[in-house]
């Protein structure tokens, strides 16, 4: 059966407490998921505490600021830092999102951070993604084309064009994906809204020719039809993307050529 | 522990070629039971409360009858679409296997039984 708990070697514990900031008046709490592979202890959560008048916006402004100036072994990925590369993707306060476009003023009281939910964890706030960019290149995620290649370029009208909008954007920061429910029980095989977001990114696109092997690698109880509608996805995407919506029309396709 | 690449775990055995079916299926009930289901607590609301020999000759009536019966497979058709689903979302390998088994057996048992009574009351 599915595992509604966690493991006793996951299970959550009290860390550290790090001093408040002197002479700081605008004092903000930051309770930061902590878990190192090496050490052999349990997960923890230790608690920051940063001067607000001398930190940043965002969350990745405050995350910086603690390993920076308090705690160099905190551990997380960013890169860009203006929500494009989708690196910083964690949860915060209990919402899947990119640390570096969420700002600090959205969040009410104490700042909890964790990674993203449901994944393994490399360590601290860094979720193994392999399975998932593996899920990712089994979609097919280039132009395939049958018909010999022209001498300039595939045309494609402003009409098509504007079909990518919506699709074409997202940044694979996995937000959507581990904010599914279905992805977390069956996300061995479950492709999830990311993965099926950028399948749709291709079938819909007219310059691609291999719409029905693209629907037929997702005709599959567990690869497509595991999407309950749920819809946490579309709320938690940190882009505005829809990939519910996505999800939506590949079932529409599949339904289109079988009846 | 299994030296299997990252994708060759994401593809597993590949698609079943199946899902389209049961989705569809799913909505095919689901929009029939939109109608039918008022239709039958209509039936079932205007028998309450007579003798047990009015109920009896209501549902004797062809159209009672037939809403009845569809309303009953329809129904128990789609729960059990409906569960197969739920247990294929909690349940694991062997588990799974005997649980939809159980789930489909019951459907049937249960429309076979419905129909039976129907058919005792009806003809």
């Amino acid at each position: 059966m599915v595992e509604f708990a966690l493991p006793k070697n996951s299970k959550i514990t009290t860390g550290k407490t790090w001093p408040k900031p002197e002479g700081a008046t605008n004092v903000r709490k930051f309770k930061i998921y902590r878990w190192n592979p090496d050490d052999g202890k349990n997960p923890q959560v230790d608690t920051y505490f940063l001067d607000m008048d001398k930190c940043g916006p965002m969350i990745l402004d405050a995350l910086i600021k603690i390993k920076n100036e308090i705690d160099p072994t905190l551990t997380f990925r960013r890169s860009c830092r203006e929500g494009i590369c989708g690196s910083c993707a964690m949860n915060v306060d209990g919402i899947n999102t990119l640390a570096c476009i969420y700002g600090l003023d959205e969040i009410k009281g104490d700042v909890k951070i964790y990674p993203l939910p449901h994944m393994p964890v490399v360590k601290d706030l860094i979720p193994d993604l392999t399975h998932f960019y593996a899920q990712h290149a089994s979609i097919m995620p280039w132009l395939e084309t049958k018909t010999n290649a022209p001498a300039k370029e595939w045309r494609q009208s402003i009409e098509d064009r504007k079909k990518l909008d919506g699709l074409y954007e997202c940044v694979m920061c996995a937000s959507c994906s581990t904010s599914c429910p279905s992805y977390w029980w069956n996300g061995d095989k479950y492709l999830g809204p990311a993965a099926l977001l950028h399948a749709y990114r291709w079938i819909i696109d007219s310059r691609d020719e291999a719409t029905p092997e693209r629907l037929d690698q997702l005709e599959d109880p567990f690869k497509l039809y595991r999407c309950h509608t749920i819809m946490n996805c579309t709320k938690t995407c940190p882009k505005g993307l829809n990939p519910a919506e996505a999800i939506a029309h590949i079932k529409h396709m599949m339904v289109d050529r079988a009846v | 522990m299994r030296y299997l690449t990252a994708r060759k775990r994401a593809v597993g055995k590949g698609a079943a070629g199946t899902g389209t079916e049961h989705h569809w299926y799913m909505q095919v009930s689901a929009v029939a039971l939109a109608f039918l289901v008022p239709a039958f607590i209509y039936i079932v609301g205007s028998a309450i409360g007579g003798t047990q020999e009015e109920v009896l000759a209501t549902f004797a009536r062809p159209l009672p009858a037939i809403l009845t019966g569809l309303t009953l497979f329809a129904g128990v058709m789609h729960f059990n679409k409906g569960a197969q689903m739920m247990i294929e979302d909690y349940a694991r390998g062997s588990m799974r296997k005997a649980l939809i088994m159980f789930v489909i057996g019951l459907s049937y048992a249960t429309i076979a039984t419905g129909v039976f009574a129907l058919a005792k009351i009806a003809l």
